[in-house]
């Protein structure tokens, strides 16, 4: 890894272990539509890695299960992320993860929110502000450094 | 207004023009086009994936799309304005550029491209003459260009003052005072001194009951004393000034929050836009779009803008860009993250 990271050494938890879902085919009605819910977000995106660290955004406890709310009816869904120390510069590029993959996962119907848990950013309302501009999003999505930074985090682990 | 707001009114979808390939951020109809203008109805349309389309109305009624604008922009184009004679087209583009088109024999040309911010632009807007041109971006600047002969744009003044990223620019409707809207909260109004000099006149934020997120767009009624604001922090406001025909530094009467309309969306309101006839239409993150009309009942406290109507789903995704014809009064133009433009007329309910 390069020299200088932000958090040198960060706290590593177990991964949880993963729920089965029923399949379609095991369901009465094979056509009945399955809502979204939190576990199927959760699942969208705990693996994304870290920018800065080999590990997952779970391994990290940056997102749990229950950092997440999700009104299918309404078609919302809101991430709240916890940076793993509260000057993370990296915040910004997680979030931009987080969005990114929830973008190309779900509906388009879906609202999606994406902020930092309370208490655990330096500049948590510039950070939220930003992530939740999507014309700022869209700009950032044009750099090819920044894009590049982002498949490397959300592309699947070997 | 007050015959429609004792009627019901209706908004009614004409049409839905498809073709881009990406969100459409922004709307302007030709000025110079239509109803008592002559000719057809002409709207431009610009989008994520760097194009311009123009759409014309055919004979029969329905918009064709006649041109499309490519290969110079290589980013998104966030926002369009017509010269105020309908000859002139100016894009503004996340590549740090404004392409200035023309029509020429039919076909679209690009004949000026205006260089100098540092990275996106956001928007464009022509003073009423058409002499001048006003550009803003993430740069947290303002530009003012004056259009010379030859498709020659000169930089007269480079205006900083925002503290962050600025959303829109729009001049005032009759006279030389420019307004520019930002993420860090405030509208800035900038009059000349008379020699080229342009400075900040008045901020609007927080403490004149402006609003507390972004200020993403700024629309002025015909008469141009009144001007209305929409924001992140989902409400619309108000403003006024009693001498909206004074533009120079020295003379400057203030604007003035006059109310605020809220709880009518629930997500970030985009675009919000004065029709000649008084309605004020806005869209938003919430898929929806709102109208809404002064109140002219008597009662006393009332509010001083009714809600004369709400499309929820006008279009399947955010509402980003809302714009009434400027030559047909019933005709409104909505574009949208699902990559649609949609044409609406305005009609009253038969019963």
């Amino acid at each position: 890894m390069v020299t200088g990271l932000i958090n040198a050494n960060p706290t590593v938890y177990e991964k949880k272990e993963r729920r089965v879902r029923p399949a379609a085919s095991d369901m009465d009605d094979e056509y009945r539509v399955e809502p979204v819910d939190q576990l199927e977000i959760f699942d969208h995106i705990r693996d994304i890695k870290d920018p800065e660290h080999p590990y997952s955004l779970e391994e990290l406890k940056v997102v749990t299960e229950d950092s997440i709310e999700v009104d299918d009816q309404h078609s919302s869904v809101k991430v709240t992320f916890t940076p793993t120390v509260e000057h993370c510069s990296m915040a910004t590029v997680i979030g931009l993860c987080l969005r990114v993959k929830l973008i190309r996962s779900l509906p388009s119907r879906f609202k999606v929110d994406i902020r930092v848990a309370p208490g655990t950013h330096a500049t948590e309302a510039a950070v939220n502000k930003q992530l939740n501009d999507k014309e700022r999003v869209a700009a950032a999505l044009e750099n090819p450094n920044l894009v590049d930074m982002v498949d490397e985090c959300l592309a699947p682990s070997g | 207004m007050a015959d429609f707001l004792e009627e019901n009114v209706g908004l009614r979808e004409i049409q839905k023009l498809e073709g881009h390939t990406d969100r459409v951020w922004s709307l302007a109809w030709n000025p110079a086009s239509g109803g008592a203008a002559g000719g057809p109805a002409v709207l431009a349309s610009c989008s994520g994936d760097k194009t311009v389309r123009i759409w014309e109305q055919s004979p029969s009624g329905s918009f064709e799309c006649r041109a499309i604008l490519e290969e110079t922009h290589t980013r998104t184009v966030r926002s369009c304005a017509w010269s105020p004679s309908g000859k002139m087209l100016a894009t503004a583009s996340f590549d740090a550029t404004t392409a200035i088109w023309e029509n020429i024999g039919g076909d679209y040309e690009c004949v000026s491209t205006l260089e100098g911010h540092e990275n996106e632009v956001k928007s464009v807007s022509w003073n009423a003459s058409g002499s001048l041109l006003a550009t803003c971006g993430r740069d947290k600047s303002v530009w003012i260009w004056e259009v010379e002969p030859e498709n020659e744009f000169d930089c007269v003044s480079v205006l900083q003052g925002h503290t962050q990223d600025v959303k829109m620019v729009q001049w005032h409707p009759s006279v030389d005072v420019l307004f520019s809207c930002s993420y860090d909260n405030t509208v800035k109004i900038w009059a000349g001194d008379g020699v080229d000099d342009w400075h900040c006149v008045q901020t609007l934020n927080e403490s004149q009951n402006g609003h507390t997120s972004t200020v993403w767009a700024v629309s002025f009624n015909a008469s141009g004393d009144k001007m209305v604001t929409c924001s992140d922090d989902v409400t619309i406001k108000i403003w006024g000034t009693d001498s909206p025909h004074v533009q120079s530094c020295d003379a400057y009467v203030p604007w003035k929050h006059l109310c605020t309309i809220s709880g009518y969306h629930d997500r970030t309101i985009f675009s919000v836009h004065w029709s000649r006839n008084g309605i004020i239409a806005s869209g938003a993150a919430d898929d929806a779009i709102r109208l809404f009309a002064e109140n002219k009942s008597c009662e006393l406290d009332g509010p001083m803008y009714k809600l004369l109507l709400k499309k929820e789903k006008a279009h399947e995704m955010d509402v980003n860009s809302i714009q009434w014809s400027p030559t047909r009064n019933q005709l409104i133009a909505s574009a949208s993250d699902d990559g649609t433009v949609k044409i609406w007329a305005l009609e009253s309910k038969p019963w």
